[in-house]
């Protein structure tokens, strides 16, 4: 046999490609765990008791929370009353656009409503409208948020198309479709002949009274148009005041949407009849938009709404089916964990 | 490597043989001439084809003329290449539209960039022009950056290259001058010194040596770090070109890429003299051990023989991108008909609403602002049609994920960070890293189902060592328990200096013994004529090496073939020290004893004849001829009629040798009389002036004399195998990979070394193809179809696709040599053959040429789906690396050639069993989930959108803001996938290397399939009717804002995108929880920096909504509701239909893997006959 020794060493320094490295200059890489890829690490597996556990843990978390929700949902007290169609006269319900449009009849309407239940104080009034687009491309990007801002903005109109300028050219305050659009619809409560207040304030969000909506902005060209969209503006009166309009212009997410109009501040007692004259000015016969509304009392959820509570119940239960079956399955079909014969190539038999 | 590869080397014999007449008269009988030619030094191998090609007349219209020393009229009709290299791609004024070009050359960029386009369009704006640009400026910029950089490397190695200086010989003028590489021109006389690089191909004129010799070294061009020789012309050689000038013309083929082929002739001084490949140096190889030489440039710069080879190799794409795009065009048809939904609906209602659209207020139709009542923005119902379309492409786009790619190249980045870091990839013995060359196929180590692998270099180490002989019967094998003690007894002493070998052999105490005292018994005489036949027989060059001792040298054989390389050490060792050789004699030192042995002639190696010779006259005026060659091609020209028990003694050690799978050879001799001389002679004489036929002639003197030889014994050479080649080979085995072994070795070899790392077993069934026509290769192959199909009918069912999974089927092998695959390969005999190697357990090619291994592995890739891998380590296995899915070069002691072809390099074989196995099946899983999450995230994201636009009108507004949607796939989601891709890891290292069954996974593409895919979109469906509808149903009639309700979405399915992924992370460390839960908090903290902006519309919103619960109820209703299904389906199938990998993981987990592992030993061990039955 050769000895070998001289010749590897000579072959080294020959034939190593990055040549002329002595031979301590190993490149053996250096060891840690990371680059080894062994980090301390946890392996899970879904072990029957986990997965029965994990199945049972999220019934038993889940169930209770619907149930409170429903509960909640149900705490609700809430009245809805559409009027849209019912205040057109009878004798416009053919020309509905050219009712709402005709500036010289007289709009108001009145409505009774029947309070179900106690309705504890705060009892909030919405308007809900149907079938509106808030959430129309056109529509959500037409307005401008600098120039309701700063007073220094004023005539920066750009997205407001096609509400930007009036016809003479002079830029609208606040510009764009949404705020041409705000909704002018007003209502009156009375109880018995008690006449119940509605409180306006605080309506719309603090942080956009305080920093989105300027507290020396003025409406200005405002409603000037040949085309009137719906709510003027007290000119007089900072954006930051005008706080059905800051509501308007948090612009809805569906196109169903209550608005919160204003919050009645007495506690509303069952079988209470209360009368409703409102200002029936909007415009939603164009479209065929619905126009309801709404007095709600809240809970912790918000409003009426028992899809939270059926929700929870359903993944719940449906939870706890899992678990079931899967027990079932586990006890009837048990199998061995890390049982090695169940590798496939143990599994085939001889002349499987 | 290879050394006695069959057809590459076409060495011609075309020795030109001066006699000298003077030296005819020095003895009257038998030493009548010295041979002064070049002839012995030849390399053992020649070609017998390419013989007849060098004959033909290169017509001129396929040649270029070379007019020596006259650039100007070379290229004065054609204009050669000048000798300026570039490597480099771009130049500063064309980098940024070529990058771009070749970026642009991605369909996903030109996707992304139209897209960008479209949504400049006033009408289409859907995103602001930053928001829509940036993520594509992004990726464009870092790719550009990084092609700039290595970009900027070429071009500094292209002008170090041109800038080396070489010394021409001036125009006109009569010396040389330095000039630099880049001006060397076509036709131009250059000389090179010794060790100096050559700069471009050229012919030689003359050198240094008398003889016209000159040693070249080609590690650069072939990476075989021994010296070739190479000759100039006689006709050449006596010109002094620096004083007499020259003038000729070299009339030679058109630049190609043989680098072992080369065919001209050149006319000068009115004669027409031929010139082959060893009469031509290539740029890139190194001369030395000779002063200088002279020759004349005939290829310059690219045209290079070096530069045409080193021509990009094709990129390859991974198996799994492939598919990858499959499924990209399945999501692009899904983006088109979801789109195509939204417009057909935006249709309908805009059809509708058509008188309503005027006045309506989220509609305006018309513009009332201007006196012409002209509309805002609405070009007609098919126009806002079509505009809605675009939109929904634009608005939908992240359903291809641009992302992917960028997330892809990261991942495989980190991948071939832990696989170069890999410890166990670490090669000791040549001080090598794991080097990943290709960053674009890591996952197809995973998928690998065919391993081509070279056998010398590749499964063995390439070093040569002797190890027994067998003499006049007589086995000595002893040598291994001895150690190399005695330095005396080969050292030389010269002079005052002592010479010794540079490797010492060890020795069989016995056979020294008897070289010492028997010099007059008869075994003694013949003993020491074997080793005199080892020592002269071959065509060794030895050369001295300075040690820092001045009174000792070292001698090292240089020698193109391992073999002889190894038997003349073995001879030295013996004490018959190859001192010195020159043309026309060598000088041996027989135990301290130095003879001066007259070398008369020499036949060359040939594949034909399967042996060589030489004649020798010695000392003592007798002519010998000694001959060594394979066994069969030997025991055809020994006389049989004596020593028959010798011969029959020397049969048994040969075949106990080659089943130890040492690679064997015969040595006989003879004495020539004196008119047997005379007639070989000048038969000899004839043969080597003729000017056709030279080589045939050749070959038919040689086999006139090579008869009725004396057996003088065999020797025995290991090939050594590298360490853990079987145990590589059973795991490749077992991880159902078949090995096919393609060698240049003969046959015999090949099989021994086959059985030795247990590639073929005793009871396989070998089917031998040894065929020299096609009918005959067509009736074999029909025979080995038609046993294959007798077996598979004996044993019914047996599958043999997956070896090692308990087929019981008798094992066959196919054995084929590379004569037969001359008429198989790109005939139709083709599919025969692959009907027959895909039917054997295990397929040995021998005797294959490089092309012909290239063949082999495009047989199998052209006609499966199957990914092929090939391994090797040579220049010549450098066609079969570019051609398989995935090339891994050996960087092992020789060159670079096959490194530099290869995707892959490392030291040793058996590392292809962790790099498969292992990191292999982590690259596969962890890609392949990879890209099915990204899929799935990018579409959860797409389909919420989708059902939100069906509320808005279908006029694709999204509650999420345009900054959300663009950092969703770049920054809320990103990490976590790319930290998974390249950390996560279903099983340990010590699991996948202990099943290798496991590795089944990738081969049958279980973690990306079409399947999968689907399911995953179905569950991707579900999550998102999750995520949008149940927010949707609980604030229906409420009074949620679009700002809000779009906070809450884009935390819900950042959430669950990534509580998804955590549920399918196998391995949490640090690192994953980091990225997972810190990609949440991110997105958190992003959301509420967008809504801390009083610019945006969404100003507080998420304030206001993460105060109430419903808020936090939704979350997680979502959560649970979306993951609750994959949940349970994962459950269910990891319990009641787990997959291996599955049950390997449980086994990692609950620990009794040792437990288990000793009561495996028996089938895990290497019985296969055990495992088969199991």
């Amino acid at each position: 046999m050769m000895n070998n020794s001289g010749a590897s060493a000579a072959g080294s320094s020959s034939g190593s490609g990055e040549g002329s490295a002595p031979r301590r200059n190993s490149k053996r890489p250096k060891y840690s765990r990371f680059t080894q890829q062994e980090l301390p690490a946890c392996k899970p597996i879904l072990t029957p008791r986990w997965v029965i556990s994990v199945f049972t843990l999220v019934g038993i978390i889940f169930v209770p929370i619907g149930v409170v929700s429903l509960m909640a949902s149900h705490h609700v007290v809430e009245i809805v009353d559409r009027y849209d169609s019912a205040c057109i006269p009878p004798n416009m319900t053919n020309d509905k656009v050219g009712y709402i449009q005709n500036a010289a009849i007289k709009k108001t309407c009145t409505r009774t409503l029947k309070v179900p239940k106690d309705m504890d104080r705060p009892v909030y009034v919405y308007y809900q409208l149907d079938n509106f687009y808030q959430n129309h491309r056109r529509y959500v990007k037409s307005r401008n948020d600098e120039q309701l801002r700063s007073k220094d903005k004023a005539n920066d109109t750009s997205n407001c198309d096609p509400e930007a300028t009036t016809h003479n050219g002079a830029s609208i305050l606040p510009c764009g479709l949404i705020a041409w659009s705000l909704f002018n619809d007003t209502y009156n409560f009375i109880r018995g002949n008690e006449n119940i207040t509605v409180n306006k304030k605080d309506i719309s969000w603090k942080s956009d009274r305080d920093h989105k909506f300027g507290k020396d902005v003025y409406p200005k060209n405002f409603q000037n148009g040949t085309l009137i969209g719906g709510a003027k503006l007290d000119p007089n009166k900072s954006l930051s005041e005008q706080e059905d309009l800051i509501v308007w212009m948090r612009t809805a997410a569906l196109p169903t949407f209550r608005k919160l109009y204003g919050r009645i501040e007495v506690d509303l007692k069952a079988n209470d009849t209360i009368t409703v004259t409102l200002e029936n000015n909007y415009n939603t016969y164009s479209f065929s938009g619905k126009k309801k509304l709404v007095l709600s009392t809240t809970s912790w959820l918000g409003g009426k709404n028992n899809f939270l509570g059926i929700a929870y119940l359903t993944v719940g239960g449906l939870c706890f089916f899992l678990a079931t079956a899967f027990t079932v399955v586990y006890l009837i079909k048990p199998r061995k964990l890390g049982d090695p014969s169940y590798l496939s190539w143990n599994r085939n038999p001889l002349g499987h | 490597m290879d050394h006695d590869r069959p057809s590459p080397p076409p060495l011609l014999p075309e020795p030109p043989i001066r006699l000298d007449p003077a030296a005819r008269s020095t003895r009257v009988d038998l030493i009548s001439f010295a041979v002064d030619s070049p002839v012995p030094r030849r390399g053992s191998r020649a070609d017998s084809e390419r013989l007849a090609t060098s004959q033909k007349e290169l017509s001129d219209d396929d040649a270029r003329l070379v007019y020596i020393n006259d650039p100007a009229k070379t290229n004065e009709r054609f204009e050669f290449a000048g000798n300026s290299i570039r490597t480099a791609k771009y130049s500063i004024l064309t980098f940024l539209p070529r990058n771009l070009f070749e970026q642009f050359h991605r369909v996903a960029y030109v996707y992304f960039l139209v897209i960008a386009i479209l949504n400049q369009l006033p009408q289409l704006a859907v995103f602001g022009r930053g928001a829509s640009v940036l993520p594509l400026a992004f990726v464009l910029l870092v790719t550009a950056v990084k092609d700039a950089y290595e970009d900027w490397r070429r071009h500094r190695s292209d002008r170090i290259e041109n800038g080396r200086v070489a010394s021409v010989l001036a125009d006109g003028g009569r010396q040389f001058q330095p000039m630099l590489w880049k001006d060397i021109r076509v036709g131009e006389i250059i000389k090179i010194a010794a060790n100096e690089t050559i700069p471009c191909d050229m012919v030689l004129l003359s050198t240094s040596d008398s003889t016209g010799v000159a040693y070249v070294q080609t590690i650069n061009l072939d990476g075989e770090s021994n010296l070739k020789t190479r000759y100039a012309k006689q006709e050449t050689l006596s010109k002094s070109v620096d004083k007499e000038g020259f003038a000729g013309l070299i009339r030679c083929e058109r630049p190609n890429r043989n680098i072992y082929g080369f065919h001209a002739n050149m006319e000068i001084d009115g004669k027409k003299v031929s010139l082959g490949p060893s009469n031509i140096v290539l740029r890139g190889c190194e001369l030395k051990n000779t002063a200088w030489a002279v020759g004349v440039a005939v290829y310059a710069g690219r045209e290079t023989k070096v530069m045409l080879n080193s021509s990009g190799t094709p990129s390859k794409r991974s198996r799994l991108e492939t598919h990858m795009n499959r499924e990209t065009l399945l999501l692009s048809g899904l983006l088109i008909a979801l789109s195509s939904v939204v417009c057909v609906l935006a249709g309908i209602w805009l059809g509708n609403h058509k008188d309503e659209l005027d006045y309506s207020p989220y509609f305006r139709k018309r513009n009332f602002s201007s006196d012409d009542e002209k509309y805002y923005n609405y070009y007609g119902i098919g126009m806002q049609i079509f505009f809605t379309f675009l939109m929904s492409v634009i608005v939908f786009q992240i359903m291809i994920p641009i992302s992917l790619y960028i997330s892809m190249e990261l991942v495989r980045l980190g991948q071939a960070y832990f696989m170069i870091r890999d410890a166990s990839l670490y090669d000791e013995a040549s001080n090598s890293r794991f080097q990943c060359r290709a960053l674009n196929i890591n996952e197809d180590l995973g998928q690998i189902k065919y391993v081509f692998s070279d056998k010398t270099g590749t499964l063995t180490e390439n070093k040569m060592e002797f190890q027994c002989a067998s003499i006049q019967g007589v086995d000595y094998s002893g040598g291994k328990a001895s150690s190399p003690r005695d330095w005396e007894v080969c050292s030389v002493v010269v002079g005052n200096q002592f010479w010794r070998p540079k490797l010492l052999v060890k020795t069989d105490p016995e056979l020294v013994r008897l070289l010492r005292s028997g010099r007059e018994t008869r075994e003694g005489m013949r003993a020491r004529e074997f080793f005199l036949a080892l020592a002269a027989c071959n065509t060794i060059v030895p050369l001295t090496v300075e040690t820092p001792d001045p009174k000792q040298k070292l001698i090292d054989y240089q020698g193109e073939s391992p073999d002889e390389v190894a038997l003349v050490y073995a001879a030295a060792a013996y004490g018959f020290v190859l001192v010195e050789r020159t043309s026309g004699h060598i000088v041996i030192d027989v135990l301290g004893e130095r003879l001066r042995f007259d070398v008369l002639g020499l036949h060359e190696f040939d594949s034909d004849r399967k042996r060589m010779s030489v004649i020798i006259g010695c000392p003592d005026k007798t002519v010998k001829l000694f001959v060594k060659g394979a066994d069969n091609s030997m025991f055809g020209v020994i006389e049989r009629s004596i020593n028959l028990d010798i011969i029959h003694a020397t049969e048994t050690h040969l075949h106990a040798y080659s089943s130890l799978g040492l690679r064997t050879l015969v040595i006989g001799m003879r004495e020539l009389g004196s008119a047997e001389f005379i007639d070989w002679q000048s038969a000899y004489e004839k043969a080597s002036t003729a000017l056709m036929g030279r080589g045939s002639l050749l070959r038919a003197v040689a086999a006139n004399v090579e008869c009725n030889l004396h057996i003088l014994g065999a020797s025995g050479i290991e090939d050594k195998l590298q360490r853990g080649v079987p145990e590589a080979i059973e795991s490749l085995r077992q991880a159902g990979i078949k090995v096919w072994v393609l060698t240049g070795d003969k046959q015999e070899t090949a099989i021994s070394i086959g059985y030795s790392c247990r590639l073929l077993t005793s009871e396989m069934t070998q089917i031998v193809i040894n065929s020299h026509s096609k009918d005959s290769c067509r009736k074999s192959l029909e025979d080995a179809i038609a046993m294959t199909n007798k077996l598979a009918a004996i044993f019914p069912g047996a599958q043999n696709t997956i070896t090692g999974t308990g087929s019981p089927r008798i094992p066959l092998a196919l054995i084929i040599d590379g004569t037969s695959l001359v008429y198989i390969l790109e005939t139709e005999l083709e599919e025969e053959l692959f009907k027959a190697a895909t039917a054997c357990d295990v397929v040995l090619c021998c005797r294959v040429a490089p092309l012909q291994k290239a063949g082999i592995v495009a047989l199998i890739k052209n006609r499966t789906d199957d990914m092929t891998l090939a391994i090797g380590d040579g220049a010549n296995d450098v066609s079969m690396i570019q051609m398989a899915d995935v090339g891994v070069g050996i960087s092992g002691q020789e060159g670079r050639q096959a490194v530099m072809a290869s995707d892959f390099a490392m030291g040793q074989f058996r590392f292809l069993v962790p790099l498969l196995l292992v990191h292999g099946h982590w690259n596969y899983q962890r890609m392949a989930y990879m890209i099915l999450y990204n899929f799935y995230r990018n579409a959860v994201f797409v389909f919420m959108l989708f059902w939100y636009v069906l509320y808005t009108a279908f006029s694709l507004t999204t509650a999420i803001t345009e900054w959300s949607s663009v950092l969703y796939s770049v920054i809320y989601t990103a990490l976590p996938t790319i930290v998974v891709g390249i950390l996560d890891k279903d099983l340990s290292r010590k699991t996948l290397l202990k099943y290798p069954q496991l590795y089944g996974s990738g081969q049958r593409e279980e973690r990306y399939n079409l399947k999968l895919f689907i399911l995953t979109m179905m569950d991707t469906v579900w999550q998102s009717l999750a995520i949008f509808f149940i927010p949707f149903l609980a604030y229906r009639h409420s009074t949620i804002d679009g700002s809000s309700l779009g906070d809450l979405w884009t935390l819900a399915v950042v959430i669950l995108v990534n509580i998804h992924l955590a549920m399918d992370v196998l391995r949490w460390n640090w690192i994953t929880h980091a990225s997972i839960w810190g990609c949440i908090v991110a997105t958190a903290i992003c959301v509420i920096i967008i809504d801390s902006m009083p610019v945006l519309a969404g100003y507080w919103a998420i304030y206001h909504v993460m105060g109430t619960g419903l808020f936090w109820l939704l979350l997680l209703g979502i959560t649970v509701a979306g993951m609750v299904p994959r949940f349970a389906m994962k459950a269910f199938t990891e319990y009641f239909f787990p997959s291996d990998i599955q049950i390997a993981r449980e086994l990692e987990k609950f620990g009794n893997l040792d437990a288990v592992a000793a009561s495996e030993i028996p089938m895990s061990t290497f019985s296969p006959r055990h495992r088969r039955f199991i």
